[in-house]
């Protein structure tokens, strides 16, 4: 096992290299340190990374903690103390954490090793991290194409062999679509199951804090880290965390599988709904009963998700008033210059076209039509999720109805990128959990292969069955070990 | 409420955001057609439902009334724009 060889690595297979003490978490530090100044150009998916930090904490590291020596990519979203936290705003450009965030605070307690800041799309609003005020990310499979977002740039990292596991956030799908575009696994716990404390609020009663990783194994090691209520988070649950990878390897024959005739009806890919039927076929031969399901409010969420989301952004990105912290316009006439220069200044286009819609539809006037009407309805989705886990166990979709799409591809079209999240903002609304892990790849007219992500969508509080179908799969198939050319040394490459 | 179009000018003001003009006309266009899009939810009979304000059932959810020791005041001013003597400097808004 050379120092190039490292990066590839598992967080369970280095785990096992560090117990067996063949590698010092410091070599692991800098084996990945080489990696990512290697591949990072070319992806653009750190926004900063502190290797005096990380090596400290390397050379402190007790192996035989739960994730010991094991560095984490972090979303420039969540506070790691010292760092910075750009949110990949303007807004927040030279904003340093002073604390940690409840996730960072427990991966260190678990002796993991919190290791650069993964670019994102601005205050996590957008699904292709076209929108960071940086640079977009670029999909490692496919470098004319997207990542995906919010979460493009731990997604990214991860797939490109920059990181052994990353924390993103899911608002709307930000972790498991982008983890569907760049092939790798990601998981949004349930509603209050991840702490949100440190965690820069963009839609308070939609975001959790959800890992990316190469494997399921390594989501539920890293899950396990996270979950657990929080005594400084109010919507923290108080539920037991169970060990999430306890059932991993369990049989899943005789477990139930809905697929919802609404989503069979959306219009997909016919090669990522190729894909996704291969898949069905092989949960059947591992012995799942797949049944039809129906959930009759999916025309309505996206719908709902664009109200409820942009107002509640709209009111948490009201603090960014250029007083306490972040960017302030020069020479303010008087408040209300200052509030509006500031906040023109600061903000991207997307961010403040959500914060418009979001304003708009909590004014006086339109409360009623708009957001009160859309939490009603959002009602009736979480209904429809309560109804179908009374008969099965998971329900399995696309993760997104196409496969990484071209830069600036959907620039002008707003609308039409809302609308790709049909599959994801669902869970969000109804408080579920779900996970998407690679399932095949689709072709692009490049010649390039393009990662088609399977969506698996769990119970309120039931990812420890979730992780245990997804991991039953993922074990039935090669796709988790398949890795984009880019990641290969370069002399491999070469050759 | 499809019918009234979306006053961009007036959101604006409410969201302390000074937009351009472009942005302005650009956003008039684009949130007029998700706007438009979300008129849908017209059709669905809610009728029967309480309005959810919580996520989650959790309500009330309190801790002991006694300070923590954990954000100091100079954590608070590490980020500030202007600061002077343990305090932010902010723009004069009382004449």
């Amino acid at each position: 096992m050379t120092p190039r060889d490292l990066p590839a690595l598992t967080i369970t297979e280095l785990q096992q290299l560090l117990r067996a003490r063949d590698v010092s978490p410091s070599e692991a530090v800098e084996a990945l340190h080489a990696r990512i100044a290697e591949v990072d150009p070319q992806i653009g998916a750190y926004l900063s990374l502190d290797l005096d930090a990380a090596v400290k904490a390397a050379d402190a590291a007790d192996i035989n903690l739960p994730l010991g020596g094991v560095p984490i990519a972090i979303k420039d979203v969540l506070n790691v103390a010292g760092q910075p936290c750009t949110c990949a705003s303007r807004m927040l450009r030279n904003y340093v954490a002073s604390y940690d965030a409840t996730v960072v605070t427990r991966l260190k307690q678990a002796g993991a090793i919190p290791f650069g800041k993964t670019n994102m799309d601005e205050f996590a609003m957008g699904s292709s991290n076209e929108n960071s005020s940086i640079r977009p990310v670029l999909n490692p499979w496919d470098r004319g194409r997207v990542p995906g977002g919010s979460s493009g740039g731990s997604a990214a990292v991860v797939a490109a062999d920059e990181a052994f596991g990353a924390l993103g956030t899911d608002t709307g799908g930000s972790v498991r679509q982008p983890a569907g575009f760049c092939g790798i696994v990601g998981l949004k716990p349930s509603y209050g199951r991840v702490s949100r404390f440190g965690l820069v609020a963009f839609a308070s009663s939609l975001d959790q804090v959800g890992p990316l990783t190469k494997t399921v194994n390594d989501a539920a090691l890293l899950m396990n880290a996270i979950a657990g209520q929080d005594a400084q988070e109010s919507t923290s649950l108080p539920d037991a965390v169970a060990d999430y990878t306890a059932g991993l390897g369990r049989e899943i024959r005789g477990m139930r599988i809905g697929v919802a005739r609404e989503h069979r009806a959306a219009s997909v890919d016919p090669q990522v709904q190729a894909a996704v039927d291969r898949a069905v076929a092989l949960f059947s031969s591992l012995g799942a009963e797949v049944v039809e399901v129906s959930l009759p409010h999916t025309e309505y969420a996206v719908a709902v998700y664009y109200l409820v989301a942009t107002a509640e952004a709209s009111a948490n990105l009201a603090r960014y008033d250029g007083v306490r912290y972040g960017h302030r316009a020069a020479d303010a006439k008087d408040l209300l210059d200052h509030y509006g220069r500031t906040r023109a200044e600061g903000f991207g286009t997307e961010v403040k076209r959500r914060i418009i819609l979001g304003t708009y539809v909590l004014s006086s006037g339109y409360y009623d039509a708009y957001y009160l009407r859309a939490q009603k309805v959002r009602e009736l989705i979480r209904r429809d999720f309560a109804n179908v886990f009374a008969k099965v166990d998971a329900l399995l979709s696309p993760t997104s109805p196409v496969p990484a799409y071209k830069l600036g591809e959907h620039a002008t079209d707003p609308l039409k990128m809302y609308l790709a999240d049909v599959f994801t903002v669902p869970a969000n609304l109804a408080g579920i959990c779900g996970i998407s892990l690679p399932c095949g790849f689709a072709d692009s007219e490049e010649g390039t292969r393009l990662p088609v992500g399977l969506q698996l969508l769990g119970n309120s509080l039931d990812e420890a069955r979730l992780l245990q179908l997804a991991h039953a799969y993922e074990q039935s198939t090669e796709w988790h070990t398949q890795r984009p050319p880019l990641a290969r040394p370069l002399e491999e490459q070469r050759a | 409420m499809s019918q009234a179009s979306i006053d961009v000018g007036y959101a604006a003001t409410l969201a302390r955001l000074n937009l351009t003009d472009e942005e302005t006309q650009l956003f008039q266009t684009q949130l007029q057609q998700v706007l438009t899009y979300a008129d849908k939810l017209r059709e669905v009979d809610v009728s029967d439902i309480d309005v959810a304000a919580h996520a989650v059932p959790m309500f009330n959810v309190f801790r002991e009334d006694a300070p923590l020791d954990w954000f100091t005041a100079e954590d608070a001013l590490s980020n500030a724009p202007r600061q002077a003597n343990g305090l932010f400097i902010v723009p004069k808004v009382v004449e």
